[in-house]
């Protein structure tokens, strides 16, 4: 019956890889969503048959009430809502990785088992990250749902702090390894890991949550992993690699985007150096209405529209849909230009306009839409600031010099819709605002557009 | 379990893990981490062997029940709305 379970775990680790392989396209990601469950119900069966499991009662009640909380979450959680319970699971993953790890523990100390030392360096591993990442994910998700300040929390030595900490906590950890007796010390470690948790967040600011979001993801993955290492259980590894090479690669992609590290990104704090940068001074713009935009859209051959979070917040999806609908129906060529970094995580813009019945095949990443910019008629700018702003290509004395954007300057007239002048997440002005070929159209996302509608008579056909 | 096989498998399942994620379209980022972050919750396997096992104490049973259930949670909600959100990636030929 044991090698029974181990042929499932081989059988589930392959269907979790083609889970993964298949979400490469949006044609064939559904399949990998049901290749992926097809895989955790087998190795959760082969765990239950395999082995000689005994307190049913609790594991069903679990079973039960992790239910009974998933499935409203699934279905009632809004989609600008869904950064939120991404770092919400990242905690309840790394809260079961830890506290399997401190089960393991007082088990193997109350029957005076003596762990092999590579098993107690594991567990070491998987309750640090396991602990440190439910606090820290928490956090997040406080600052994601804009409970916490979204501002960067600091204070003096703050890093120095946060180091000695973590230096205490890795160094209790090791006494653990060394003499795994020392049952007291536990708690105390395990505290100390929480606390780290808290502290590595708050200083950071709300600009870098897609950072910390797929950083913490790595956090939780390498945790289910050491748990692999813990229990002797090789599909635990597996899984645990993957979604840590997952976050890895997303965090990366994400420090790419904003031209950061990850040193930076941790123990930058960003957004606070150039508080007083912001008051320039007063620059001449050009401001429109939505007159004039109908007008300069409907003359126009094509159009590529630049979505920022602001958009979201506004709610104006489904405005911006009419937009586009009404707009190729005209014969316009409109596309959309996703900055990585557009949204509260990786990819999130690309979900929102998703759920406006948006087609996937007319949004682009940077890379594939930067050369278009020179050849398209207008380039309107929707809730995004810093993603766009030439500052980051000429400018060496700014903040964000160096920063991918999108080259919306280079298109033959700009439109962006903006509440105010102020400036964005970095604080920095834009000089594509002051540009002559720049039109500012103030107001809210959604009324705005809508009044462009307004201005645009439905044409059927064409 | 013996460590170098363990460490072995962890190397290459690393490697796969970056490789394929390589490849996943930017499209689906969000998707994606929500379906890892499912996959990840195998470890309610472990909880279940942790709370299940013969002689477990109180301690076990209260830590594992806790750990069954936030992995489940994790399991239903992540591939419920991973799927929610695919659902809505569409080509402009399947417009009405």
């Amino acid at each position: 019956m044991e090698h029974f379970g181990s042929y499932i775990y081989i059988v589930s680790a392959g269907l979790f890889i083609l889970s993964l392989k298949w979400m490469n396209s949006p044609a064939t990601a559904r399949r990998g969503v049901f290749a992926g469950e097809t895989g955790m119900l087998l190795a959760i069966v082969g765990t239950l048959l395999a082995n000689h499991i005994l307190n049913w009662e609790w594991i069903l009640a679990a079973f039960f009430i992790g239910s009974a909380v998933g499935v409203p979450i699934a279905y009632i959680m809004p989609m600008t809502a869904v950064p939120q319970r991404t770092a919400m699971s990242h905690a309840c993953g790394a809260l079961a990785a830890a506290l399997v790890g401190t089960a393991e523990f007082y088990r193997a100390n109350q029957l005076h088992e003596t762990l092999p030392t590579f098993v107690m360096v594991a567990l070491m591993l998987e309750t640090l990250l396991g602990f440190l990442t439910f606090t820290g994910s928490l956090m997040a998700m406080g600052k994601l749902q804009e409970v916490l300040p979204q501002r960067p929390i600091t204070y003096r030595n703050q890093n120095a702090v946060n180091f000695a900490l973590f230096a205490i906590a890795v160094g209790l950890g090791v006494r653990l390894i060394l003499v795994p007796t020392d049952v007291w010390i536990f708690p105390i470690f395990a505290g100390l890991a929480l606390v780290f948790g808290v502290l590595l967040i708050i200083p950071i600011g709300g600009a870098d949550m897609p950072t910390v979001i797929a950083l913490l993801n790595s956090y939780a993955g390498l945790s289910a992993c050491a748990m692999g290492f813990v229990l002797g259980n090789n599909l635990l590894v597996v899984a645990g690699a993957l979604d840590g090479s997952s976050g890895l690669i997303l965090s990366i992609i994400m420090c790419k985007a904003m031209n950061r590290s990850f040193t930076n990104v941790l123990f930058g704090a960003f957004g606070q150096i150039q508080a007083s940068h912001a008051q320039a001074q007063q620059r001449p713009y050009r401001s429109a209405s939505a007159e004039e935009a109908a007008s300069i859209l409907e003359a126009a051959g094509s159009v590529i529209i630049v979505p920022g979070y602001g958009l979201a917040v506004a709610q104006a999806q489904h405005k911006i849909r009419e937009l586009y609908d009404n707009l190729m129906r005209r014969g316009v060529d409109v596309k959309f230009a996703i900055h990585p970094v557009a949204g509260r995580m990786p990819g999130h813009m690309n979900v929102l306009l998703a759920e406006a019945d948006i087609p996937y095949d007319r949004l682009f990443e940077m890379d594939n839409i930067n050369g278009e910019f020179a050849q398209c008629d207008v380039a309107l700018v929707i809730g995004a600031n810093d993603v766009t702003n030439p500052a980051a290509r000429t400018d060496k004395t700014s903040p964000i010099y160096g920063m991918p954007i999108l080259d919306v300057d280079k298109a033959h007239t700009v439109m962006v819709i903006k509440r105010s002048m102020n400036p964005g997440f970095a604080g920095i002005d834009n000089d594509l605002y002051y540009m002559d070929k720049t039109l500012m159209l103030f107001g809210d996302a959604k009324a705005f557009v809508s009044e462009i509608l307004k201005e645009l008579p439905a044409k059927a056909g064409a | 379990m013996d460590l170098s096989v363990g460490l072995f498998i962890f190397m290459l399942a690393t490697f796969v893990g970056l490789e394929i994620i390589r490849k996943v379209s930017p499209l689906l980022h969000t998707p994606l981490m929500s379906l890892t972050n499912a996959i990840s919750a195998i470890s309610v396997v472990g909880a279940i062997l942790i709370t299940g096992a013969a002689g477990a104490t109180m301690l076990s049973k209260v830590l594992g029940f806790i750990a069954i259930t936030a992995a489940v949670t994790n399991i239903v909600s992540g591939f419920l709305i991973t799927d929610r959100m695919l659902k809505m990636f569409k080509k402009r030929e399947a417009k009405r």
